[in-house]
């Protein structure tokens, strides 16, 4: 295939897609409009979504445009700038960068930091290159942040890294256990699937979470346990299940090693109920009745997410809830298992190919006999013998200097990874730092890489991913690609071959990577290893073009692969048995004290994707919440001092940020939440990676990324505003403020310390040139300008006391349209007297209807349910997972009515 | 029988005061109206807009002679009283018959200053004050003459934008740094100005005139700086002074004004003064709300009724076309006032509020005076505006729902 093959040219033609978002892996059908955008649907024919997608999936196609884009190759020249190079320029200086640092250090200081972002065929020739060729086990990946602990509970108990069940289970269990999840808003096409469940069949709901998020708003039972203390639960659960007779004697018999010593492990850990209610700080009540469900309910799904993985404890929690799976043969049965829900979209891809410090290759470590056979299968010259860093450890080799290049492909380790402003000092002192990207310009561009290599982005790339459920899908291209852009694939198999690997690296695209990457899992297997994907070892490209999303393991010859695994035992470990595994007293990293008094815990929001780079580009998933935000238990704002709609200054031992207060009467006292999303391109104070500590689980080298100790102090502004702009709005230096996306350009919401008379001098200095409408009272601390030229809105920006923030519903109307208003004085006015009112924050991503639409809509009792206010204004009939929200604002509303 | 009601001065206060008359004491007074000019009375703010070939000289007419006659009037004009016999209560006019009056009102207005500048007496030295006028002016105008407005407040701004209107190729000389400086700030005033020179004039502050030269008629304007500036037409604006004359022969009461008290009465109280001719507590208004406020007092008064006239607050409208200018009470922030501004420079928009202790204490508006009348209404009940303090520029429309 031509990677410049036009294909912008048709349009109208759907075609078949995956999403890049979060692991559940939905299908989309993708429709080209031949300028260079797509209307996206969820694809009916997937099994993952059925046609269904979540508010971020839904708005993919308002995340297409070119504008933040890098387009040709990048050098960093002499002075900290960048020069546009050819790719050949760029390459041969990178092949002979790297082969200088290989022949002087020897390959151990070169290191690779991938992503979860990447298709499997990218994933496998960077591991291929790193791992074969060039000789250094220093791959890990951003999956490291997410999903390792799951791993290695995985390899622990299971012997392999095989999820057992699959997405039908969450369909037919009769109950559903979420821990450490908030799928509500991080898996909504699942939690809608289990809901639908919950309604028609009746199944029951339980959230394990010390945070009550939108996901607990519609369970039967809620346990907001304290930090830290799952596996504690879990531990008891076992000895309840032991105690009353439940387990699956048989099961344990014939499939598992280690029970007795677990059980026994268990028994120390939770002696009695109330060693759990001590430790969990869960009432014995709720404790009891979560046990008793579990216990009486066969058909039960017990699903995690990051609450459990991003732990410093995260391999016992999973092996906590594997045992109790395991002890009861409830596990590779319809409805029932224990279930991983994937942060990423192709974290299970990287997985596969190994693309993980701690392995090979294809679900193999680094046995001799495996790191022989991967050398036989690739005709390795310099194989890797040992793991290799783990990407706290590795960032860490960085700053020390032992790793003297590193090559990061899509993703931005200088925000995500904990201690990011040392990660990002760290980054800017390597030798040789390459940076394989989408955009020109983000917190990891910020730490100025030699090189920066335009990659092909989602809509444009091509290859496969697998989801949650093990099921490889097809992430098909259906845009061209622009400028100079190149698949990560083709750019890591042009550093091959000028490393002199190019017969290894002769791939014609990515169905041949692809064939290669399932002939590999399928190599000396046997049924060794879960991962076999024989049965595609031969696909050609026309077949693989054709590929129908299907879950491994698929041997040859049985090419409609598998979806549950264990029931009958079979584990992927020496005697096909699982091992039961002791746990240790589990205990936060580090605990609060009395000068940082409270936790730290960080995740996602509904509307946005990790560090924005896409979903940020959407006006409408940047309606829900606007700002970078902490969320406070009332208690906890009024004891340190903080109000809603204020600031407050959370601080670490590592860094500290500046974020809007919101009061949450489901955070835990103690635990402030803070959105992980924000990075220095999209605010000013809210690197939250930043203020994470790097105390890692011992066995899956995953930080502790949800409880930090942390300080919080109120911080004053004088002023609050907003500001409209076609292009970037410097806002005066100390300000405070983020960064969202509007129609027609960009917004920034701010807080500042200059008045508005300094505002106003800002302002005709940035707007020289324009037409400006003002409004200034400086007593009144009130400055508002409108900046027009050529008959169009250029800019808008508002100021007011603190505490008084304008409203900007009535100006980003008006920005949308973009020519210039008829009456420029009224616009400055910031209100329309004509019926727009105010859309509030935006509460349904999907169809954009604000809050105050569905409050008024409950107030005036034209709707008593959320189904009514589905009828009316359509919020929450697509995705759904704003449902929650509506159901609360409704609640509200009739507590405001009996009040 | 009717008691003889004369009333001297045929302006818009005499129109005012007959009208305001009629509705509440109509036939309780024999009503005569006697008048220097030879026509019916007019709208003497639309001057500058027929100066500018706006509108025609019939459009100015303040009411039929049917709607005099209606009302029982009698009509004397061309007329010119020439004394007032306190004792006998009688005037006399210039063609020699006396009339007796009951009540008499002087309505006399005022007329235009015209200071002793050398060669002031040439040909071409003009005033603006009445249609006579704006007659011989249009004719210059017209044929596209070179001409000096000196005055930049409200009646010269409106004359030389009249006459440039009409074709002059006009220039206007202000003494000071400023345009009506008496009613705006130097931002509004140079937005003003500019306003001005896009309409075709010539703006020329801090220019003080010296006198006219010219042989035989008027040929230029030399000013104190040595600048001779060409002209075929002078127009003098540079105000107005009460007539008094009659009132000060009768041994009235007369400052700057004819002295009145609350409910106009002169120091005879048989004798009322309204409009421009007449000063209340110290005040001397030039402008048509006053003169109104004052007619409607004085016909209350006249009908029996308690009266009382508390003095106008000073607004002030300019007319010309697409260049509004609103100002009203105190125009520049002293101390403990603060200022909210809206401007919109390329729009030729300027708004300022002045504000004292949460309460509209002035206003300026330069290029759209929409909601003057509710500002003028903020400033005279001094509401407290602070819970819309923020949407106080942007019209009514915008305060009341936060108001309410």
């Amino acid at each position: 295939m031509r990677h410049d093959a036009p294909l912008s040219g048709r349009s109208g033609q759907p075609v078949r897609t995956t999403c890049p978002y979060c692991g559940v892996g939905c299908g989309i059908l993708a429709t080209p409009d031949g300028k260079g955008g797509a209307a996206i649907a969820g694809d009916p024919a997937h099994p993952a979504n059925r046609g269904r997608l979540c508010s971020k999936g839904s708005a993919l196609g308002e995340t297409l445009a070119l504008g933040s884009r890098v387009l040709h190759p990048l050098k960093r020249n002499g002075s900290g700038g960048y020069a546009r190079v050819s790719w050949d320029e760029a390459l041969d200086a990178i092949a002979a960068g790297l082969k200088a640092i290989i022949d002087r250090d020897g390959p151990e200081a070169l290191a690779f930091y991938l992503s979860g972002q990447l298709l499997t065929e990218d994933y496998y020739v960077a591991n291929k290159l790193a791992k074969g060729f060039i000789g250094t086990p220093h791959v890990d990946t951003n999956s490291r942040l997410c999903m390792s602990s799951t791993v290695a509970g995985h390899r622990r108990v299971l012997g392999s890294d095989t999820v057992p069940g699959c997405y039908e289970d969450l369909d037919c269990a009769d109950l559903v256990v979420l821990v450490g999840s908030n799928a509500a808003w991080c898996h909504p096409v699942l939690f809608r699937r289990i809901q639908q469940n919950r309604t028609e069949r009746g199944a029951r709901v339980v959230v394990i979470d010390p945070r009550v998020t939108a996901s607990a708003e519609e369970a039967d039972l809620v346990l907001p346990l304290k930090p830290g203390s799952d596996s504690l639960l879990f531990a008891g659960l076992l000895v309840h299940l032991a105690d009353g007779g439940l387990l699956d004697e048989s099961y344990l018999a014939h499939h598992t090693s280690g029970f007795d010593e677990t059980l026994a492990n268990a028994r120390a850990l939770a002696p009695n109920l109330a060693a759990i209610t001590d430790g969990t700080g869960l009432r014995a009540a709720e404790i009891s009745a979560f046990y008793r469900l579990w216990a009486e309910t066969p058909a039960v799904v017990t699903a995690w997410s990051q609450g459990v993985n991003q732990s410093a404890q995260g391999t016992d929690k999973v092996a906590a809830i594997l045992h109790c799976h395991l002890a009861t043969g409830r596990i590779g049965r319809p409805g029932s298992g224990p279930f991983s829900l994937t942060g990423q979209p192709n974290a299970m891809g990287g997985r596969e190919v190994g693309g993980l410090a701690n392995m090979l290759a294809a679900h193999m470590g680094y046995a001799p006999a495996e790191v022989d056979r991967v050398r036989r299968f690739w005709k390795a010259p310099n194989i890797a013998r040992r793991e290799g860093l783990k990407a706290v450890a590795m960032m860490d080799a960085v700053a020390e200097g032992g790793i003297r290049a590193m090559w990061v492909m899509a993703t931005n380790p200088a925000v995500s990874l904990p201690r990011a402003d040392a990660v990002q000092k760290a980054l800017a002192g390597l030798e040789l730092f390459i940076v394989s990207e989408n955009v020109l310009s983000n917190d990891t561009l910020a730490a100025g890489p030699h090189f920066i290599l335009p990659a092909a982005a989602w809509g444009e790339k091509d290859g496969t991913v697998t989801n949650s459920e093990r099921r490889i899908s097809r992430q098909r291209a259906f845009l061209p690609l622009p400028g100079e852009v190149r698949p990560d694939w083709w750019i890591i198999c042009e550093v091959a071959r000028r490393l002199g690997f190019g017969e290894a690296f002769a791939y014609a695209g990515p169905a041949e990577i692809y064939a290669e990457h399932a002939a590999l899992s399928a190599f000396e297997n046997e049924g060794s290893r879960g991962l076999d994907l024989g049965a595609h070892a031969g696909l050609g490209g026309r077949d693989y073009d054709a590929l129908e999303p299907v879950q491994w393991p698929l041997p040859a010859g049985r090419p409609g692969g598998t979806a549950r695994l264990f029931a009958d035992g079979g584990f992927f470990a020496p005697g096909g048995r699982a091992t039961m595994q002791p746990l240790a007293v589990p205990v936060l990293a580090s605990q609060p004290d009395a000068e940082r008094p409270l936790l730290l815990n960080t995740g996602r929001i509904r509307d946005h994707w990790h560090s924005m780079t896409r979903t940020g580009l959407s006006a409408r998933l940047s309606a829900h919440i606007a700002e970078p935000a902490l969320f406070l238990h009332p208690r906890d704002a009024e004891r340190y001092g903080v109000s809603a709609g204020g600031f407050a200054r959370v601080a670490t031992e590592h860094g500290a940020a500046v974020l809007k207060v919101v009061l949450d009467e489901g955070a835990r006292p103690g635990v402030a939440f803070a959105p992980i999303h924000w990075s220095g391109e999209t605010a000013s104070d809210a690197r939250i990676g930043a203020l994470a500590q790097a105390a890692c689980d011992p066995f899956s080298g995953q930080p502790e990324l949800k409880a930090t100790p942390a300080s919080i102090a109120p911080v004053a502004y004088a002023s609050q505003g907003f500001v409209l702009s076609r292009d970037v709005f410097a806002l005066p230096p100390g300000s405070w403020w983020a960064k969202l996306a509007v129609e027609g350009g960009e917004g920034r919401l701010f807080a500042t310390d200059s008045g508005p008379e300094a505002l106003m001098a800002h302002a005709n200095a940035a707007f020289a040139g324009c037409e400006l409408t003002e409004m200034i009272d400086r007593a009144g601390g009130v400055y508002r300008c409108i900046a027009t030229r050529n008959g169009r809105l250029i800019a808008a920006l508002f100021l007011a006391p603190a505490g008084r923030a304008p409203l900007w519903d009535t100006v980003k109307a008006a920005f949308a349209v973009g020519r210039e208003p008829e009456n420029r004085l009224a616009l400055l006015a910031g209100r329309s007297l004509d019926g727009i009112a105010e859309a509030g924050p935006i509460v349904c991503a999907c169809f954009g209807v604000g809050l105050n639409a569905i409050r008024a809509a409950f107030a005036g009792g034209q709707a008593l349910s959320a189904g009514d206010i589905g009828r009316q204004l359509k919020a929450g009939t697509n995705c759904g997972s704003c449902l929650p929200e509506i159901r609360r604002i409704g609640a509200q509303s009739r507590e405001t009515e009996a009040a | 029988m009717a008691e003889p009601l004369i009333i001297v001065g045929k302006g818009m206060a005499a129109t005012r005061l007959v009208d305001e008359l009629s509705q509440r004491a109509l036939g309780r007074y024999s009503v005569a109206v006697i008048g220097a000019e030879p026509r019916l009375a007019y709208n003497r703010v639309l001057l500058s807009p027929l100066l500018a070939g706006e509108i025609a000289e019939a459009d100015i007419e303040l009411k039929p002679a049917a709607w005099w006659r209606d009302r029982g009037v009698s009509m004397l004009y061309g007329k010119p009283v020439i004394g007032i016999d306190r004792r006998a209560r009688t005037v006399t006019l210039a063609d020699g018959p006396t009339l007796p009056y009951g009540k008499l009102v002087l309505a006399t207005g005022s007329k235009p200053l015209k200071p002793p500048f050398p060669g002031g007496d040439l040909p071409g030295v003009v005033t603006f004050r009445d249609t006579a006028d704006v007659g011989a002016m249009r004719a210059y105008a017209a044929r596209g003459a070179r001409i000096t407005v000196i005055g930049g407040g409200l009646l010269g701004l409106e004359a030389a934008y009249g006459l440039a209107r009409a074709g002059g190729e006009v220039t206007l000389l202000h003494l000071v740094d400023r345009l009506m400086e008496r009613q705006l700030d130097a931002e509004g005033a140079a937005l003003l100005a500019s306003a001005m020179a896009m309409r075709g004039v010539e703006i020329r502050l801090n220019s003080a005139t010296k006198g006219f030269v010219g042989t035989g008629k008027v040929e230029g304007v030399a000013l104190h700086d040595g600048t001779v500036i060409p002209a075929d037409l002078v127009v003098i604006a540079i105000g107005v002074r009460p007539n008094t004359d009659l009132a000060a022969a009768a041994g009235l009461d007369v400052a700057r004004g004819i002295v009145v008290d609350d409910i106009m009465a002169t120091s005879d109280p048989a004798i009322s003064a309204i409009g421009e001719c007449a000063e209340h507590r110290g005040q001397v208004y030039g402008l048509v709300e006053p003169a109104y406020e004052q007619a409607r007092t004085l016909a209350t008064s006249l009908a029996g009724r308690e009266a009382g006239y508390p003095g106008s607050l000073l607004a002030t409208n300019l007319k010309v076309s697409g260049v509004g200018v609103f100002s009203a009470g105190e125009f520049e922030a002293g101390e403990g006032a603060e200022t909210v501004v809206l401007r919109d420079r390329a729009a030729g928009i300027y708004r300022k509020f002045v504000l004292r202790e949460g309460r509209l204490a002035g206003c300026v508006l330069v290029g759209d005076t929409q909601g003057a009348l509710f500002y003028l209404g903020l400033i005279r009940s001094q509401q407290d505006i602070t819970p819309f303090r923020a949407d106080l520029p942007f019209g009514e429309a915008y305060c009341i729902g936060e108001a309410a």
